[in-house]
């Protein structure tokens, strides 16, 4: 028998070895040479085009992250821009303050665009998706007003004249290399975060938002991050767009701009860079051909959301994305890996017992779960099973935080677990699969079970975007972790796989290896043999037993009897939130009011 | 002066009450929000100026039309950008597809109609002065919404079906209820409270395809501090704001009352998201 580590070591070039990651980046180096040769065949119009396409793209990129990644529906991020491209050109105009330079002025623009990013965005930690896309939509409307009627500083309708970067970015094609290096500068940085820690927490949060917080995932630091970031760059845009335009005012900031942008991402395609890039790119010039239809555009931008939206949700980067379209094997079997657990998930960690006193809780009349007592011991199999209804999956929803108790305490090691701090909980080393799998389903198997490990990385998000050492580390370590994670759970010739092609007992397994990511003292599992075959139960029991001889405590909630009494050390049965029996498989199995309650033999 | 500001300030409001009713009953009957709710506003007031002051329609024929119109394009609403998307709710598709047919119907009224502000027609040959058909019509229209809704949801058998699909969707099929032509049926309701709402405010806002995106903003105000689905909490949100906007337009200038209202309704919605009228829904896991 092969040593595990040399088992794994040759799947991995496969899926992520430096061929895909050469053949990933080749669009984008197709479009560096190009643009680095614009010039030599582009005349002096297309040079506008093409300068506008990269301002348009600096600020298409960091909203990319903010739609595109986070699912954030942000439509007036044009406010940005203004925003940018009055500062920048007031500033370097003097009017107001003593004439700044050019790229002092850019600077401050993209300070003041980071704060105003913050401000637009932080509702969106409170609101539903519509109310925040209304209050952008707000903020957009009200920046074009005030720089009309500001009249002494922006010169209201008449307007001011944009900055002259100097020698030399002066001339035309010196002022497209400026914006092209920005513009190409802006897809590295966020490449960088798409593929890191940041990026994965994002889409968490855009489709499967519990299993973001299960893992820990703090999203107000986040989106903040991101939408400082994302109102920095389009700040940028703007001093960019002002010295583009060479005098600006309101006029040229149009909620259609506002839309172009917003379409140009969702064409392309959510949770991709590449797809928006080619989407701004093909949106900046397509008008061009048709100069006819350019009273149309923003008609015809708005008819292609709604195809887009109503017959390919995935844009272009789905239509790009071959790889996926390639056949699975379909009778594949899932075979776990138990010895593999005590090398992931290291040496037993100390944390003493997860106990509950008398919890209660009732939701309007109903006492969902009405004092119970339960202590989850380190290394061992905690059973919770129940008729539908008992009050299994609340019990497992108070542990995690998602409801808080009305009266009693859960206590870790003793200290009592704050109520409602969902994400603290995978701090404290809890994980917890749900009963029906959380998935980000456009992210690869990989990626989803690397989200679980997320608490795990060290380097900051201004790392990522930089892709600094650290942040590499990070990127190594998590590979790794997840590949044994996945080979663990038997999964890891699927981990290239674009997660939605699974089958429902594949991601079952799937939540159970990016919980295992925590190397969790505590595993809460809610029903994880729904939906299994027998043969899968089997595994999936042999897996839970190596799981808790490692040290962890699980807690398993399940309706498949024969799992429980097979596996478990110690089992609690509930009726109507109340603790109904508690003690050994034996003891339970020969418990009379059991068996005529629930057993039913 | 304080006369003036009050009886503006309540004409708004009443059209802002309207436009939040037209989110509302779309609401009702989806659980989805739409953007065509100020496109609906925005074309009460074009299409009224199109069939009296450019056709030289009667005022009752065109105000007739218009509002068939505005029932028309609530129904193109539901069948092309709600109804294809209410199966994925949590992709919040929703909002990019009634974004993009409100912008399909902006940009064809800036195209075919006009991209300036055009007259709406006087619709009562009386005398200007004191208080004016420009206030007291949208007024009028917003009284006769609320007592109308009031009366067709409470003693109408198709009210109650539209009240219970509101309630429970999934219990209201199961008994049996249309679910899609009572859909329909409201989001054609719908169209004709938002085109009313253009129609008779259209002396104060004139015909003009920008209306759309501000009434869309607007009147989700109403709705967003009344507490959604909620009509009452909408017509009182929705006077007071139109006061609101109109008392600080008197005090701090025009532009810089819009940054007023927009700065209101951010605190009133961050301090509480589910609305001043409203409760939290708790969430599922």
């Amino acid at each position: 028998m092969d040593t595990p580590a040399a088992q794994l070591r040759p799947s991995r070039p496969n899926v992520l070895g430096s061929a895909s990651t050469f053949s990933a980046a080749l669009p984008f180096l197709a479009l560096l040479v190009v643009g680095v040769a614009f010039p030599l065949f582009g005349g002096g119009y297309w040079g506008v085009i093409a300068t506008r396409a990269c301002v348009y793209w600096v600020l298409v990129s960091g909203l990319n992250l903010v739609v595109g990644f986070a699912g954030q529906i942000a439509i007036g991020w044009v406010a940005l821009l203004t925003l940018g491209a009055y500062t920048t050109s007031v500033l370097t105009a003097g009017t107001v303050t003593p004439a700044l330079p050019p790229y002092l002025a850019l600077a401050i623009a993209a300070a003041v665009g980071a704060i105003f990013g913050l401000i637009i965005g932080l509702p969106a930690l409170r609101l539903r998706t519509f109310y925040f896309a209304i209050t952008t939509l707000g903020f957009a409307t009200i920046v074009t007003q005030v720089a009309l009627a500001w009249q002494s500083v922006t010169g209201g309708g008449v307007g001011v004249a944009g900055p002259i970067f100097p020698e030399p970015f002066s001339s035309q094609w010196g002022f497209y290399y400026f914006c092209f290096g920005l513009a190409a500068i802006c897809t590295w940085m966020t490449a960088n975060v798409a593929a890191s820690r940041f990026g994965r927490a994002l889409t968490a949060i855009r489709d499967a938002e519990v299993a973001a917080e299960a893992s820990g995932i703090a999203k107000p630091a986040l989106l903040g991050a991101v939408f400082m970031f994302s109102g920095a760059v389009a700040a940028v845009a703007g001093g960019l767009f002002a010295a583009l335009q060479s005098y600006i005012t309101p006029d040229a900031f149009t909620l259609d701009l506002s839309i172009l942008f917003f379409i140009a991402i969702l064409i392309g395609g959510r949770g991709s860079i590449l797809g928006p890039l080619l989407g701004t790119i093909l949106l900046t010039v397509l008008p061009e051909f048709a100069a006819p239809l350019v009273a149309w555009s923003t008609f015809l931008y708005a008819v292609l959301l709604l195809v887009i939206v109503l017959a390919i949700p995935g844009g272009i980067a789905e239509i790009l994305d071959f790889k996926n379209r390639r056949p699975i094997e379909s009778d594949r079997a899932i075979i776990p890996r138990p010895d593999l657990i005590e090398r992931l998930l290291g040496a037993p960690p100390d944390a003493g017992a997860l106990t509950l006193e008398q919890v209660a809780l009732s939701f309007g009349g109903v006492h969902a779960i009405d004092g119970l007592d339960l202590e989850i011991r380190p290394g061992q199999v905690h059973g919770l099973i129940g008729p539908n209804g008992s009050g299994k999956t609340t019990t497992l929803n108070v542990i995690s935080g998602y409801y808080a108790q009305q009266y009693g305490a859960v206590r870790l090691n003793g200290a009592a677990l704050p109520v409602f701090a969902r994400h603290r909980r995978a701090h404290m080393r809890i994980a917890r699969t749900f009963q029906t799998p959380r998935i980000v389903g456009s992210a690869s198997v990989l990626q989803n079970v690397m989200i679980g490990g997320t608490i795990d990385g060290e380097g900051t998000f201004v790392e990522s975007l930089l892709s600094l050492p650290r942040h590499r580390r990070d990127e190594v370590m998590l590979r790794d972790t997840a590949m044994l994670a996945l080979a663990a759970v038997g999964l890891e010739r699927l981990a290239a796989v674009r997660a939605d092609r699974l089958q429902h007992s594949e991601l079952r397994f799937t939540e159970i290896a990016r919980a295992l990511m925590l190397r969790p003292a505590f595993l809460l599992l809610d029903e994880p043999a729904a939906g299994l075959s027998a043969e899968e139960i089997g595994r999936l029991g042999a897996l839970l037993l190596a799981i808790a001889r490692a040290g962890t405590g699980v807690l398993l909630v399940e309706h498949h009897a024969d799992l429980i009494f097979d596996i478990c050390h110690h089992v609690t049965v509930l009726n109507l939130g109340r603790m109904l029996a508690a003690g050994t498989p034996a003891e339970i199995r020969s418990h009379r009011e059991v068996v005529n309650a629930y057993l039913g033999g | 002066m304080v006369e003036s500001i009050v009886s503006t300030g309540l004409a708004i409001g009443c059209i802002y009450a309207l436009i939040g009713i037209t989110y509302n009953v779309m609401f009702s009957a989806s659980r989805v929000f739409s953007f065509t709710a100020g496109t609906l506003g925005m074309l009460g007031g074009v299409l009224g100026s199109l069939f009296i002051a450019r056709m030289g329609m009667p005022a009752a024929v065109g105000f007739f039309l218009a509002l068939a119109g505005g029932a028309v394009l609530g129904i193109v609403t539901e069948i092309v950008a709600v109804r294809p998307v209410l199966r994925s709710l949590d992709q919040h598709l929703y909002v990019l597809s009634t974004l993009a047919l409100a912008l399909i119907i902006q940009q064809f009224t800036a195209i075919e109609w006009s991209t300036e502000p055009q007259p709406f027609p006087r619709l009562f040959a009386i005398a200007r002065g004191g208080f004016d058909q420009q206030f007291w019509l949208p007024m009028l229209a917003c009284a006769a919404v609320i007592v109308g809704l009031e009366l067709l949801y409470r003693h109408t058998l198709i009210g109650r079906a539209f009240l219970a699909i509101a309630e429970d969707t999934y219990a209201a099929r199961a008994l049996g209820l249309p679910e899609r032509s009572l859909r329909m049926t409201s989001y054609a309701l719908a169209g004709v409270i938002g085109a009313l709402a253009g129609f008779a405010g259209g002396e104060m806002l004139l015909a003009f395809f920008a209306n759309a995106p501000l009434l869309t903003f607007y009147g989700f105000v109403p709705v967003a501090l009344g507490g959604m689905g909620n009509n009452r909490g909408a017509v009182v949100a929705g006077l007071l704001l139109g006061l609101f906007q109109q008392t600080a337009n008197f005090l701090v200038g025009g532009i810089f009352a819009s940054v007023a209202v927009f700065t209101v309704f951010i605190i009133v919605l961050l301090a509480r998201p589910e609305g001043l009228a409203g409760a939290a829904l708790q969430r599922r896991v």
